[in-house]
């Protein structure tokens, strides 16, 4: 790939175990993240690739385990802690804002960055037109980058999946996060969505130097895109490393093909 | 055809971030306000004022309340007269109880202690969602309705809580005749109209429809819940507030708990689900629809009734408007739950390309 350097770790997983009940959806995972990179997570379902994520960014909290990011502990943050950390995410199935337009739902993803008290945005006094202002031209990079120019004003409800799918990244683009997780980009999209959404996440990595973590089940693009992959069964990690060695690790192999189940 | 956005591109962000980012929009507005001011004074007659426009301004300020809860925010109320009486009482304590005190000041101390009130009931709302929440704010009725009636210290010992002002000074201004109390509501509603479109077009909106459209994502990308819902309630109890002192104060005069009571509460609800949720001017709507149908069914049904050579006596007249209200709220959610309002931007889509469909 292009310029971008693979960096230091910026998230590392420490033993995560979580369980729900008697269910062991995770059980003593590890692995980092480094900066720059593009890290698949990929298994069979119900291996608990969602529940890694959704443990990542705060929406459950893990029983045992550390997370670090950037040398910072954020083993008990809740989801908007870890958007303060600078994580964003998207959802395997959207999440949009459905009543909203989609240069609204974008801005929602700047709310972090917006400091207008209420007085200001009531009686919309400089500060808060101001405010808007700036974060509008910012959203409309995020829109010019992503081609979805000719729908800035049309209610979410009302796109085609794959353009829906394109919101809700560009969503998690406008916090600038740090990390991206994105649960399955590509579910459901015909092959030339899949293309579109794959030169997207690529061009993210590569222009912002954003950090991307992604759950995939088209082998075919993990295999392309990522730099390294996470592999997971049954709530247990068997494989780590390029496409490559990932590819040739038998249990992985066996995990597949369900060769030893 | 003269509806016509041919030609106006928008060059600078904030020009597209207008209210009213068409132009023709903006005067219309501009006309109709400047109109309500200046034009219906001299025209309408008293009985007008009283009955109607009135009645429709200090309820279109309520239903605004309502809306922002509800039609914005997502969490629904069966107390939003409770919040009104809260203001009302609120109000009038101020005025008897601090010497000195403006009436504008007591109408908006009113509003805020309403807010205060409202964040309190509005707690529950973190954990409930749906029709519980519904009943934990029914709770809120009940509570208040009950709390006018019996603490006397509430209605400085009046006799079944009825209680009532003298006609209120604003800046040397007696508000007295019903013109006068025409152009104040006016002119509170007008100013208070701005400041929810304000609130809702920038991030504090955006918030609580994020809360209401999806309320696990909004906390991903750094909503708090807490905050947004509890702001949603508060700045909703305030309009109620501020619109329990005027009905109290400005409409009724002297008032008693009943004038709040549940069939309030129901009422604004159903001029939100009718005039349009999540929409500013649905809430006008709303108000206009259900303030005007009762008195335009004690016109009409008579006439119709006559040439059958029926009878219609006013308790069937007052049936068949519950009826009809009743056949609307179902059909509106059923066909159309964004309510007038809804009906409205679709005409006024379909009239951009009018009369030359290409």
């Amino acid at each position: 790939m292009s310029g971008r350097k693979i960096g230091e770790v910026i998230l590392d997983l420490k033993n995560i175990s979580l369980s729900f009940g008697g269910v062991k959806a995770l059980q003593d995972i590890s692995f980092d993240v480094r900066e720059h990179e593009i890290r698949a997570i990929i298994g069979p379902n119900g291996a608990g690739k969602s529940s890694m994520l959704n443990v990542i960014n705060g929406v459950y909290r893990p029983q045992e385990g550390d997370i670090i990011l950037r040398g910072v502990h954020h083993a008990n943050m809740d989801s908007y802690g870890a958007a303060k950390a600078g994580l964003a995410r998207t959802f395997q199935n959207i999440a949009l804002f459905k009543g909203m337009s989609v240069l609204d739902n974008i801005m929602t993803g700047r709310n972090l960055k917006m400091k207008a008290n209420m007085l200001q945005q009531a009686f919309w006094l400089g500060p808060a037109q101001r405010e808007e202002l700036e974060h509008r031209a910012k959203v409309e990079e995020i829109i010019d980058f992503l081609e979805i120019q000719h729908i800035r004003k049309t209610p979410v409800g009302r796109l085609p999946y794959g353009l829906q799918k394109r919101v809700d990244l560009a969503r998690a683009l406008a916090m600038e996060p740090q990390v991206l997780l994105l649960d399955e980009p590509m579910a459901g999209m015909n092959v030339e969505e899949k293309q579109d959404m794959c030169r997207f996440i690529l061009d993210v990595n590569d222009q912002f130097g954003t950090t991307v973590v992604l759950i995939e089940h088209d082998m075919g693009v993990v295999m392309d895109i990522s730099d390294r992959v996470v592999v997971l069964d049954y709530g247990k990690k068997i494989g780590d490393g390029t496409p490559d060695e990932v590819r040739a690790n038998p249990d992985v192999i066996s995990a597949y093909l369900g060769a030893s189940h | 055809m003269f509806y016509r956005e041919n030609g106006q591109f928008k060059t600078s962000y904030k020009s597209d971030q207008q209210i009213f980012p068409i132009p023709q929009d903006r005067w219309a507005i501009l006309a109709i306000i400047a109109i309500a001011f200046f034009v219906i004074p001299l025209m309408v007659d008293e009985y007008l004022f009283r009955a109607i426009l009135i009645p429709f301004l200090i309820l279109s300020l309520a239903a605004l309340g309502v809306n922002i809860l509800v039609g914005y925010c997502g969490q629904i109320t069966l107390g939003a007269g409770a919040f009104m009486a809260v203001g009302a009482y609120a109000a009038y304590n101020f005025l008897i109880r601090v010497s000195g005190m403006p009436a504008l000041g007591a109408i908006l101390l009113g509003g805020f202690t309403a807010a205060a009130v409202g964040i309190v009931f509005g707690i529950p709302s973190l954990r409930v969602r749906g029709l519980y929440l519904a009943v934990a704010t029914l709770a809120a009725q009940f509570f208040w309705d009950w709390a006018f009636l019996r603490v006397k210290w509430f209605t400085n010992d009046a006799s079944s809580g009825s209680v009532s002002v003298a006609d209120i000074d604003v800046f040397g201004w007696i508000v007295n005749t019903p013109t006068d109390k025409y152009l104040f509501c006016l002119g509170i509603l007008v100013i208070f109209s701005l400041m929810a479109k304000n609130l809702v077009r920038g991030n504090m909106g955006r918030q609580w429809m994020a809360i209401r459209d999806m309320d696990v994502a909004a906390t991903v990308i750094g909503i708090r819940p807490l905050y947004a819902k509890l702001t949603a309630f508060a700045v909703s109890s305030f309009y109620l507030g501020v619109a329990g002192a005027l009905w109290g104060m400005i409409n009724l005069g002297s008032w008693e708990p009943a004038a709040f009571s549940i069939d309030r509460s129901f009422q604004l609800l159903f001029m939100v689900i009718i005039g349009g949720m999540g929409a500013i001017a649905g809430s006008f709507f709303g108000a206009a629809f259900i303030v005007i149908l009762p008195i335009f069914l004690n016109q009409i049904l008579p006439v119709i009734g006559g040439l059958f050579g029926l009878e219609v006596s006013i308790a069937l007249v007052s049936h068949v408007e519950i009826m009809i209200f009743g056949a609307l709220i179902v059909f509106f959610l059923i066909v159309e739950p964004h309510g007038i309002a809804r009906l409205w931007s679709t005409g006024r889509e379909k009239l951009r390309l009018w009369p030359f469909p290409h």
